[in-house]
């Protein structure tokens, strides 16, 4: 039972408390490039939580073979591999989507949330509790870039996955356009840290 | 290689599509070293020197060994792991060579691995001045401009933020607004202006 608790724990502490967005503030750079639509985030989404949770399986499972010397190249080698298999899977399945996330797709790599997670997490956890870390970094990064990308298109376009939602909606084209990125989660954060404060 | 094209890409890397402000590539570093002036002039620096010579790399990389065997599809992972020894390699003949230099720079080295916009200068090399799988005339000169004058734009979003920074630090902001939130607002600010250089034609 306590097994099962700390588990859950793992799980979820990636998607509030720990958010790797809103509380480390790591992985900006697709955070507020490929924000512009709910559906790109989406996307992202779905190939960080990927990459995330068999990175950290992989990881956490060769932990004892690698080297501390030389464990940063070897994580970037697995990272880099999983990268590569979501970059070809969604250029042969979702040509579209690739085209649009473009060069943040291969920018998975150095996204520091995934090479934080390995030196922080699965180098020294078993395999079970690494993934469920990974699942719920994945999943909160996905929310949060879901939550930064649902403001950004709905203000900057009054569109909310690509349909209108309000008639007579004059959006501010600002917030489609990189200085609404940083505004957006400038503010967000400091939301958050007023979340956090209450609780 | 005709000047026109040279000073586009200058231009345009150092102003209209600076990596930071309006592509959103190493905002880590932006925000992790931008407290003090000193500290982000070196930065700035290390990531000139180290985007120059990983676009000289990559391109000879991608040119003579991942063409003619067509294995294209490894390019991530040979990238980053050209650039990680790499940035190695550098750190240990800076050690070797000049301890003054190494002082200001070394600690800052090995954070380069892992800052997207080196990987994303090399990656957008090869998308730009690659087509259909040939070079393009003066392909080589092209990308390593893009890497330096990146590396360069970089370090002047950089230098601007630690200054106002470090103006920051002496004003009363709101306790929420406190270190990060205020710096995000300020970057926007910033990014808005430079969408003024959008303006720029030839």
């Amino acid at each position: 039972m306590e097994k099962n608790n700390n588990l859950l724990k793992e799980f979820t502490k990636g998607i509030f408390r720990e958010n790797p967005i809103f509380h480390i503030v790591l992985g900006l750079c697709p955070t507020l490039a490929i924000t512009t639509s709910l559906e790109n985030a989406l996307g992202m989404g779905i190939a960080v939580i990927f990459v995330l949770v068999f990175s950290n399986l992989v990881i956490s499972s060769i932990r004892k073979i690698v080297p501390d010397k030389i464990r940063i190249p070897c994580f970037i080698v697995v990272i880099a591999s999983f990268v590569t298999i979501v970059e070809l899977l969604m250029q042969g399945y979702l040509p579209d989507l690739a085209k649009r996330l473009g060069i943040f797709l291969p920018l998975i790599v150095v996204n520091c949330i995934i090479m934080g997670r390995a030196e922080g997490f699965a180098k020294n956890h078993k395999v079970l509790s690494s993934i469920f870390d990974g699942l719920g970094m994945g999943l909160g990064f996905s929310l949060a870039i879901l939550i930064v990308a649902g403001i950004r298109e709905f203000l900057g376009t009054g569109r909310l996955l690509g349909r209108t939602v309000f008639l007579g909606f004059s959006p501010l084209a600002v917030f489609i356009l990189p200085p609404g990125a940083l505004l957006t989660l400038g503010l967000l954060l400091c939301l958050f840290k007023k979340l956090k404060k209450g609780s | 290689m005709d000047i026109k094209t040279s000073l586009m890409i200058i231009i345009g890397m150092v102003f209209i599509n600076n990596f930071i402000l309006s592509k959103f590539l190493g905002l880590c570093p932006f925000l992790g070293v931008s407290r003090n002036i000193k500290p982000a002039l070196s930065m700035g620096l290390a990531v000139i020197f180290v985007m120059t010579l990983s676009s000289i790399v990559t391109w000879l990389v991608y040119r003579f060994i991942l063409l003619p065997l067509n294995i294209t599809y490894l390019r991530t992972i040979v990238f980053i792991l050209v650039i990680a020894t790499f940035v190695q390699f550098v750190e240990m003949v800076i050690l070797k060579k000049s301890l003054a230099l190494y002082r200001t720079l070394g600690i800052y080295l090995p954070l380069i691995t892992t800052n997207c916009a080196v990987l994303g200068v090399t990656v957008l090399n090869i998308n730009n001045f690659f087509v259909n799988n040939h070079p393009v005339a003066g392909s080589f000169f092209y990308s390593v401009l893009e890497g330096f004058f990146a590396g360069v734009g970089f370090t002047l979003a950089l230098l601007i933020m630690s200054g106002i920074r470090e103006r920051l630090m002496l004003n009363d902001t709101p306790s929420l607004f406190k270190d990060l939130p205020i710096a995000f607002v300020v970057a926007s600010l910033m990014s808005l202006s430079f969408m003024g250089f959008n303006g720029f034609r030839f």
